[in-house]
Protein backbone atom coordinates (compact mmCIF):
# COMPACT_ATOMS: atom_id res chain seq x y z
CA UNK A 1 0.00 0.00 0.00
CA UNK A 2 2.81 2.56 1.01
CA UNK A 3 4.48 1.53 -2.32
CA UNK A 4 1.93 2.22 -4.75
CA UNK A 5 1.25 5.94 -2.91
CA UNK A 6 5.21 6.48 -3.20
CA UNK A 7 5.05 5.69 -6.79
CA UNK A 8 1.94 8.29 -7.46
CA UNK A 9 4.14 10.51 -9.19
CA UNK A 10 4.73 7.90 -12.18
CA UNK A 11 0.76 7.00 -12.23
CA UNK A 12 -0.54 10.75 -13.28
CA UNK A 13 1.75 10.34 -16.24
CA UNK A 14 0.93 6.91 -17.72
CA UNK A 15 -1.00 6.95 -21.22
CA UNK A 16 -3.42 3.87 -20.47
CA UNK A 17 -6.55 4.72 -19.29
CA UNK A 18 -8.29 2.96 -16.56
CA UNK A 19 -11.21 1.47 -18.77
CA UNK A 20 -8.30 -0.01 -21.15
CA UNK A 21 -6.32 -1.68 -17.73
CA UNK A 22 -9.70 -3.02 -16.60
CA UNK A 23 -10.22 -4.23 -20.05
CA UNK A 24 -6.59 -6.07 -19.70
CA UNK A 25 -7.80 -7.02 -16.26
CA UNK A 26 -11.05 -8.52 -17.20
CA UNK A 27 -9.40 -10.57 -20.10
CA UNK A 28 -7.18 -12.35 -17.53
CA UNK A 29 -9.68 -12.73 -15.03
CA UNK A 30 -11.57 -14.77 -18.18
CA UNK A 31 -8.52 -16.58 -18.96
CA UNK A 32 -8.17 -18.13 -15.36
CA UNK A 33 -11.41 -18.61 -14.80
CA UNK A 34 -11.05 -22.13 -14.02
CA UNK A 35 -8.09 -21.76 -11.88
CA UNK A 36 -9.14 -19.03 -10.04
CA UNK A 37 -12.38 -20.02 -8.87
CA UNK A 38 -11.07 -23.18 -7.65
CA UNK A 39 -8.96 -21.80 -5.94
CA UNK A 40 -11.26 -19.20 -4.34
CA UNK A 41 -13.60 -22.17 -3.87
CA UNK A 42 -10.97 -24.35 -1.74
CA UNK A 43 -10.14 -20.82 0.30
CA UNK A 44 -13.74 -20.48 1.44
CA UNK A 45 -13.64 -23.76 2.70
CA UNK A 46 -10.35 -23.57 4.23
CA UNK A 47 -11.64 -20.55 6.52
CA UNK A 48 -14.31 -22.41 7.35
CA UNK A 49 -16.98 -19.98 5.94
CA UNK A 50 -20.37 -21.01 4.03
CA UNK A 51 -20.28 -23.98 6.28
CA UNK A 52 -24.57 -24.85 6.12
CA UNK A 53 -23.85 -24.97 2.23
CA UNK A 54 -22.21 -28.54 0.61
CA UNK A 55 -19.42 -28.35 -1.18
CA UNK A 56 -20.52 -28.53 -4.38
CA UNK A 57 -23.32 -25.89 -3.74
CA UNK A 58 -20.24 -23.82 -2.57
CA UNK A 59 -18.34 -24.18 -5.78
CA UNK A 60 -21.78 -23.71 -7.34
CA UNK A 61 -22.12 -20.16 -6.11
CA UNK A 62 -18.54 -19.15 -6.27
CA UNK A 63 -18.96 -19.73 -10.04
CA UNK A 64 -21.98 -17.24 -10.79
CA UNK A 65 -20.29 -14.91 -8.39
CA UNK A 66 -17.46 -14.78 -10.13
CA UNK A 67 -18.79 -14.43 -13.40
CA UNK A 68 -21.02 -12.11 -11.96
CA UNK A 69 -18.00 -10.30 -10.45
CA UNK A 70 -15.81 -10.12 -13.65
CA UNK A 71 -19.06 -8.79 -15.14
CA UNK A 72 -19.03 -5.60 -13.02
CA UNK A 73 -15.39 -5.10 -13.40
CA UNK A 74 -15.74 -4.96 -17.10
CA UNK A 75 -19.33 -3.17 -17.10
CA UNK A 76 -18.79 -0.97 -14.46
CA UNK A 77 -22.46 -1.56 -13.67
CA UNK A 78 -23.55 -2.69 -10.55
CA UNK A 79 -27.05 -3.28 -10.91
CA UNK A 80 -26.74 -6.86 -12.35
CA UNK A 81 -24.65 -7.81 -9.38
CA UNK A 82 -26.84 -6.40 -7.36
CA UNK A 83 -29.95 -7.84 -8.37
CA UNK A 84 -28.00 -11.46 -7.82
CA UNK A 85 -26.42 -10.38 -4.27
CA UNK A 86 -30.21 -10.17 -3.24
CA UNK A 87 -31.56 -13.20 -4.95
CA UNK A 88 -28.13 -15.15 -3.56
CA UNK A 89 -29.41 -13.65 -0.14
CA UNK A 90 -32.65 -14.76 -0.44
CA UNK A 91 -31.75 -18.33 -1.59
CA UNK A 92 -29.06 -18.26 1.67
CA UNK A 93 -30.49 -15.82 5.10
CA UNK A 94 -32.91 -18.94 5.89
CA UNK A 95 -29.93 -21.25 5.42
CA UNK A 96 -28.04 -19.60 8.42
CA UNK A 97 -25.60 -17.76 6.54
CA UNK A 98 -24.29 -14.99 8.37
CA UNK A 99 -23.09 -11.49 7.18
CA UNK A 100 -19.66 -12.06 8.36
CA UNK A 101 -19.58 -15.08 6.33
CA UNK A 102 -20.53 -12.95 3.06
CA UNK A 103 -18.48 -10.01 3.75
CA UNK A 104 -15.55 -13.18 4.29
CA UNK A 105 -16.29 -14.70 1.17
CA UNK A 106 -16.14 -11.48 -0.94
CA UNK A 107 -13.15 -10.16 0.78
CA UNK A 108 -11.63 -13.49 0.03
CA UNK A 109 -12.31 -13.37 -3.80
CA UNK A 110 -10.74 -10.04 -3.60
CA UNK A 111 -7.50 -11.17 -2.26
CA UNK A 112 -7.31 -14.45 -4.62
CA UNK A 113 -8.02 -12.14 -7.43
CA UNK A 114 -5.57 -9.48 -6.62
CA UNK A 115 -2.80 -12.46 -6.03
CA UNK A 116 -3.01 -13.42 -9.52
CA UNK A 117 -2.46 -9.95 -10.23
CA UNK A 118 0.80 -9.87 -8.43
CA UNK A 119 2.06 -13.29 -10.16
CA UNK A 120 0.78 -12.06 -13.75
CA UNK A 121 2.97 -8.66 -13.46
CA UNK A 122 5.19 -8.80 -10.70
CA UNK A 123 8.05 -8.27 -13.20
CA UNK A 124 6.70 -5.07 -14.11
CA UNK A 125 5.61 -3.15 -10.68
CA UNK A 126 4.61 -0.04 -12.58
CA UNK A 127 2.00 -1.93 -14.51
CA UNK A 128 1.00 -4.21 -11.96
CA UNK A 129 0.70 -0.82 -9.90
CA UNK A 130 -1.79 0.89 -12.30
CA UNK A 131 -3.53 -2.13 -12.98
CA UNK A 132 -4.08 -2.23 -8.71
CA UNK A 133 -5.24 1.34 -9.05
CA UNK A 134 -8.11 0.76 -11.85
CA UNK A 135 -8.78 -2.95 -9.61
CA UNK A 136 -9.11 -1.99 -6.43
CA UNK A 137 -12.09 0.65 -6.31
CA UNK A 138 -14.20 -1.73 -8.58
CA UNK A 139 -13.43 -4.40 -6.53
CA UNK A 140 -14.38 -2.49 -3.16
CA UNK A 141 -17.17 -1.05 -4.70
CA UNK A 142 -18.12 -4.72 -5.63
CA UNK A 143 -17.59 -5.99 -2.07
CA UNK A 144 -19.82 -2.93 -0.38
CA UNK A 145 -22.43 -4.04 -3.06
CA UNK A 146 -22.46 -7.21 -2.02
CA UNK A 147 -22.29 -7.08 1.85
CA UNK A 148 -25.00 -4.01 1.61
CA UNK A 149 -27.42 -6.17 -0.58
CA UNK A 150 -27.11 -9.29 1.99
CA UNK A 151 -27.87 -6.84 4.72
CA UNK A 152 -30.37 -5.48 2.99
CA UNK A 153 -31.92 -8.33 2.27
CA UNK A 154 -32.16 -9.67 5.86
CA UNK A 155 -33.16 -6.38 7.53
CA UNK A 156 -36.17 -7.09 4.86
CA UNK A 157 -36.53 -10.61 6.29
CA UNK A 158 -36.63 -8.74 9.82
CA UNK A 159 -39.41 -6.50 8.94
CA UNK A 160 -41.90 -9.04 7.24
CA UNK A 161 -41.11 -11.15 10.16
CA UNK A 162 -41.77 -8.37 12.30
CA UNK A 163 -44.91 -7.95 10.71
CA UNK A 164 -45.96 -11.56 10.66
CA UNK A 165 -45.41 -11.41 14.27
CA UNK A 166 -47.60 -8.33 14.79
CA UNK A 167 -50.28 -9.60 12.89
CA UNK A 168 -50.11 -12.87 14.51
CA UNK A 169 -49.78 -10.99 18.08
CA UNK A 170 -53.35 -10.15 18.40
CA UNK A 171 -55.76 -13.29 17.60
CA UNK A 172 -59.86 -12.60 17.61
CA UNK A 173 -61.17 -15.60 18.44
CA UNK A 174 -64.43 -17.17 18.69
CA UNK A 175 -65.30 -19.72 21.20
CA UNK A 176 -69.12 -19.13 21.12
CA UNK A 177 -72.01 -17.58 18.61
CA UNK A 178 -71.69 -14.60 19.84
CA UNK A 179 -68.34 -14.60 21.93
CA UNK A 180 -65.00 -13.44 20.96
CA UNK A 181 -62.02 -13.63 23.41
CA UNK A 182 -59.05 -11.57 22.40
CA UNK A 183 -55.95 -12.78 24.68
CA UNK A 184 -52.68 -10.11 24.78
CA UNK A 185 -49.37 -11.55 25.62
CA UNK A 186 -46.49 -9.42 25.26
CA UNK A 187 -45.91 -5.44 25.50
CA UNK A 188 -48.78 -3.42 24.59
CA UNK A 189 -46.98 -0.36 22.35
CA UNK A 190 -48.84 2.35 20.99
CA UNK A 191 -48.68 0.66 17.72
CA UNK A 192 -49.86 -2.30 18.78
CA UNK A 193 -52.42 -1.15 21.24
CA UNK A 194 -54.34 0.55 18.02
CA UNK A 195 -53.90 -2.52 15.78
CA UNK A 196 -55.24 -4.57 18.70
CA UNK A 197 -58.64 -2.05 18.88
CA UNK A 198 -58.98 -2.09 15.13
CA UNK A 199 -58.63 -6.00 15.29
CA UNK A 200 -61.48 -6.39 17.77
CA UNK A 201 -63.76 -4.10 16.15
CA UNK A 202 -63.31 -5.20 12.87
CA UNK A 203 -64.21 -9.15 14.60
CA UNK A 204 -66.87 -8.04 16.81
CA UNK A 205 -68.29 -7.10 13.13
CA UNK A 206 -67.50 -9.98 11.15
CA UNK A 207 -68.50 -12.34 14.15
CA UNK A 208 -71.54 -10.46 14.98
CA UNK A 209 -70.19 -10.77 18.67
CA UNK A 210 -72.14 -9.76 21.75
CA UNK A 211 -69.93 -10.46 24.42
CA UNK A 212 -65.64 -9.50 24.06
CA UNK A 213 -63.48 -11.22 26.56
CA UNK A 214 -60.05 -9.68 26.52
CA UNK A 215 -57.54 -11.40 28.36
CA UNK A 216 -54.61 -9.42 29.66
CA UNK A 217 -52.48 -12.53 32.13
CA UNK A 218 -49.89 -12.21 29.68
CA UNK A 219 -49.25 -8.63 29.83
CA UNK A 220 -46.45 -8.15 32.93
CA UNK A 221 -47.09 -4.03 32.44
CA UNK A 222 -49.31 -1.21 31.72
CA UNK A 223 -48.88 2.49 31.72
CA UNK A 224 -51.89 5.21 31.71
CA UNK A 225 -51.99 5.91 27.80
CA UNK A 226 -52.24 2.15 27.21
CA UNK A 227 -55.18 1.85 30.10
CA UNK A 228 -56.83 4.74 28.80
CA UNK A 229 -56.45 2.95 24.88
CA UNK A 230 -57.73 0.03 26.90
CA UNK A 231 -61.37 1.86 28.35
CA UNK A 232 -61.36 3.65 24.89
CA UNK A 233 -61.58 0.26 23.30
CA UNK A 234 -64.40 -1.02 25.53
CA UNK A 235 -66.28 2.36 24.69
CA UNK A 236 -66.13 2.29 21.47
CA UNK A 237 -66.95 -1.83 21.43
CA UNK A 238 -70.17 -0.82 23.64
CA UNK A 239 -71.24 1.46 21.02
CA UNK A 240 -70.88 -1.61 18.15
CA UNK A 241 -73.36 -3.09 20.44
CA UNK A 242 -70.59 -5.50 22.52
CA UNK A 243 -69.81 -6.08 26.26
CA UNK A 244 -66.39 -6.34 26.73
CA UNK A 245 -65.14 -8.17 30.04
CA UNK A 246 -61.59 -7.82 30.86
CA UNK A 247 -59.70 -10.54 32.58
CA UNK A 248 -56.50 -11.62 34.06
CA UNK A 249 -55.48 -8.45 35.75
CA UNK A 250 -52.17 -9.14 37.47
CA UNK A 251 -52.28 -7.65 41.39
CA UNK A 252 -49.15 -5.61 39.81
CA UNK A 253 -51.55 -3.95 36.95
CA UNK A 254 -54.44 -3.38 39.31
CA UNK A 255 -52.20 -1.33 41.30
CA UNK A 256 -50.66 0.65 38.69
CA UNK A 257 -54.17 1.68 37.38
CA UNK A 258 -55.38 2.39 40.28
CA UNK A 259 -52.39 4.67 41.36
CA UNK A 260 -52.41 6.50 38.21
CA UNK A 261 -55.77 7.00 38.34
CA UNK A 262 -57.13 5.37 35.01
CA UNK A 263 -61.31 5.91 35.52
CA UNK A 264 -62.00 1.71 35.54
CA UNK A 265 -65.43 2.30 36.39
CA UNK A 266 -67.22 1.20 33.04
CA UNK A 267 -65.24 -1.86 33.07
CA UNK A 268 -66.38 -5.12 33.11
CA UNK A 269 -63.48 -7.08 34.89
CA UNK A 270 -63.43 -11.00 36.16
CA UNK A 271 -60.59 -12.42 37.83
CA UNK A 272 -59.68 -14.99 35.46
CA UNK A 273 -60.15 -16.23 31.88
CA UNK A 274 -62.14 -19.08 32.84
CA UNK A 275 -64.57 -16.77 35.12
CA UNK A 276 -64.44 -14.24 32.18
CA UNK A 277 -66.22 -16.96 29.82
CA UNK A 278 -68.66 -18.08 32.34
CA UNK A 279 -69.57 -14.35 32.67
CA UNK A 280 -69.98 -14.16 29.24
CA UNK A 281 -71.73 -17.61 28.60
CA UNK A 282 -74.36 -16.04 31.42
CA UNK A 283 -74.77 -12.65 30.14
CA UNK A 284 -75.55 -14.66 26.57
CA UNK A 285 -77.91 -17.05 28.07
CA UNK A 286 -75.49 -19.68 28.08
CA UNK A 287 -75.08 -22.62 30.96
CA UNK A 288 -72.68 -25.04 30.79
CA UNK A 289 -73.56 -28.52 32.30
CA UNK A 290 -72.10 -31.74 32.73
CA UNK A 291 -73.77 -34.47 30.09
CA UNK A 292 -75.50 -36.46 33.02
CA UNK A 293 -77.49 -33.16 34.39
CA UNK A 294 -78.09 -32.13 31.19
CA UNK A 295 -80.05 -35.16 29.88
CA UNK A 296 -81.87 -34.85 33.30
CA UNK A 297 -83.02 -31.59 32.58
CA UNK A 298 -84.14 -32.27 29.20
CA UNK B 1 -82.13 14.60 3.18
CA UNK B 2 -84.65 13.89 5.02
CA UNK B 3 -84.77 10.64 7.48
CA UNK B 4 -87.59 8.34 6.72
CA UNK B 5 -89.65 6.42 9.38
CA UNK B 6 -90.75 3.21 8.98
CA UNK B 7 -93.19 1.58 11.78
CA UNK B 8 -92.65 -1.56 12.63
CA UNK B 9 -95.13 -3.68 14.64
CA UNK B 10 -94.50 -1.58 17.69
CA UNK B 11 -91.37 -0.18 17.33
CA UNK B 12 -90.60 2.70 15.06
CA UNK B 13 -87.27 2.36 12.48
CA UNK B 14 -85.59 5.60 11.42
CA UNK B 15 -83.19 4.81 8.70
CA UNK B 16 -80.48 7.39 8.12
CA UNK B 17 -79.22 7.23 4.59
CA UNK B 18 -76.61 9.81 3.99
CA UNK B 19 -74.92 12.22 5.76
CA UNK B 20 -76.80 14.15 7.93
CA UNK B 21 -77.07 18.13 8.17
CA UNK B 22 -77.82 19.64 11.70
CA UNK B 23 -81.42 20.26 10.29
CA UNK B 24 -81.71 17.10 9.50
CA UNK B 25 -80.92 15.97 12.77
CA UNK B 26 -83.04 18.32 14.17
CA UNK B 27 -85.82 17.09 12.37
CA UNK B 28 -85.77 13.60 13.23
CA UNK B 29 -85.55 14.41 16.33
CA UNK B 30 -88.97 16.57 16.40
CA UNK B 31 -90.69 13.58 14.13
CA UNK B 32 -89.67 10.74 15.97
CA UNK B 33 -90.43 12.45 19.69
CA UNK B 34 -93.77 13.02 17.96
CA UNK B 35 -94.47 9.77 15.93
CA UNK B 36 -93.10 7.39 19.56
CA UNK B 37 -96.98 8.92 20.26
CA UNK B 38 -98.51 8.90 17.50
CA UNK B 39 -98.20 5.31 17.22
CA UNK B 40 -98.04 4.07 20.98
CA UNK B 41 -94.53 2.41 20.29
CA UNK B 42 -93.07 0.60 22.82
CA UNK B 43 -89.38 1.00 20.96
CA UNK B 44 -87.23 3.11 18.71
CA UNK B 45 -84.30 2.29 16.41
CA UNK B 46 -82.22 4.72 14.94
CA UNK B 47 -80.25 3.27 11.93
CA UNK B 48 -76.62 4.61 11.26
CA UNK B 49 -75.32 2.37 9.41
CA UNK B 50 -74.80 4.67 6.52
CA UNK B 51 -72.73 7.14 8.32
CA UNK B 52 -69.23 7.72 8.30
CA UNK B 53 -68.50 10.05 10.70
CA UNK B 54 -70.36 11.32 13.68
CA UNK B 55 -69.33 14.74 14.75
CA UNK B 56 -70.24 15.80 18.20
CA UNK B 57 -73.69 17.83 17.35
CA UNK B 58 -75.13 14.61 15.75
CA UNK B 59 -73.83 12.26 19.18
CA UNK B 60 -75.18 14.87 21.65
CA UNK B 61 -78.46 15.10 19.43
CA UNK B 62 -79.02 11.28 19.18
CA UNK B 63 -78.31 10.82 23.01
CA UNK B 64 -80.68 13.74 23.65
CA UNK B 65 -83.58 11.93 21.01
CA UNK B 66 -82.83 9.04 23.18
CA UNK B 67 -83.17 10.35 26.82
CA UNK B 68 -86.86 12.43 24.84
CA UNK B 69 -87.63 8.99 23.76
CA UNK B 70 -87.30 7.28 27.24
CA UNK B 71 -89.45 10.36 28.70
CA UNK B 72 -92.09 9.80 26.08
CA UNK B 73 -92.27 5.81 27.30
CA UNK B 74 -90.33 4.45 25.16
CA UNK B 75 -86.65 2.72 24.62
CA UNK B 76 -84.22 3.46 22.45
CA UNK B 77 -81.90 2.27 20.49
CA UNK B 78 -78.91 3.13 17.99
CA UNK B 79 -77.46 0.52 15.71
CA UNK B 80 -74.74 0.28 12.91
CA UNK B 81 -72.14 2.38 14.30
CA UNK B 82 -69.47 1.70 11.70
CA UNK B 83 -66.12 0.26 13.64
CA UNK B 84 -64.06 3.04 12.23
CA UNK B 85 -66.95 5.70 13.51
CA UNK B 86 -67.18 4.23 16.75
CA UNK B 87 -63.25 4.50 17.81
CA UNK B 88 -63.73 7.81 15.98
CA UNK B 89 -66.39 9.12 18.80
CA UNK B 90 -64.59 7.41 21.95
CA UNK B 91 -61.43 9.36 21.24
CA UNK B 92 -63.33 12.49 21.03
CA UNK B 93 -65.09 11.39 24.09
CA UNK B 94 -68.68 11.15 22.54
CA UNK B 95 -70.00 7.97 24.22
CA UNK B 96 -73.51 7.82 23.50
CA UNK B 97 -73.53 7.18 28.19
CA UNK B 98 -76.91 6.30 28.66
CA UNK B 99 -77.75 5.12 25.28
CA UNK B 100 -78.22 1.54 24.45
CA UNK B 101 -76.42 0.70 21.38
CA UNK B 102 -76.69 -2.67 19.22
CA UNK B 103 -74.69 -3.68 16.04
CA UNK B 104 -77.23 -4.56 13.27
CA UNK B 105 -80.92 -3.75 12.95
CA UNK B 106 -81.63 -7.08 14.09
CA UNK B 107 -79.70 -7.43 16.98
CA UNK B 108 -81.09 -3.52 18.14
CA UNK B 109 -84.89 -4.98 17.69
CA UNK B 110 -83.80 -8.02 19.63
CA UNK B 111 -82.73 -6.02 22.19
CA UNK B 112 -86.08 -3.95 21.75
CA UNK B 113 -87.93 -7.11 22.66
CA UNK B 114 -85.59 -8.18 25.74
CA UNK B 115 -86.02 -4.71 27.41
CA UNK B 116 -89.52 -3.65 26.44
CA UNK B 117 -90.35 -7.54 28.11
CA UNK B 118 -88.87 -6.92 31.14
CA UNK B 119 -90.82 -3.72 31.36
CA UNK B 120 -93.92 -5.89 31.04
CA UNK B 121 -94.81 -3.46 27.99
CA UNK B 122 -95.38 -6.25 25.48
CA UNK B 123 -99.23 -6.16 25.71
CA UNK B 124 -99.21 -9.59 25.15
CA UNK B 125 -102.13 -9.61 28.39
CA UNK B 126 -104.29 -7.08 26.66
CA UNK B 127 -103.82 -9.42 23.07
CA UNK B 128 -107.18 -11.22 22.19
Amino acid sequence: MQKMQDESGILLTTTETTAGLLRELVAHLRQNRTQLREEWARRITEARLLTAMSKDEVFAEATSVYDNYVEALETGTFEALQAYSRNLSERIIPRGVQTDEVVGIVLLLRDVLARSLFARYHADFQKLNRILDAYEPAANRIAITVAVGFVQERERTIREQQEAIRELSTPVLQVRERLLILPIIGVIDPQRARQLTEQLLRGIRTNRARVVVIDITGVAAMDSNVANHLVLTVEASRLLGATVIVTGLSPEIAQTLVNIGVDLTKMNTVGDLQGGIEEAERLLGYKVLPVEKAEKVE
Amino acid sequence: MEVPILKQGSYLIGSVQSALTDADLLQLRDSLVQKVGQYRSLGVIVDVTALDVMDSFASRTLSDISHMIRLRGAEMVIVGIQPEVAFTMVQLGLTLEGVATALDLEEGLSLLDLTTKKRGRDGGALQR
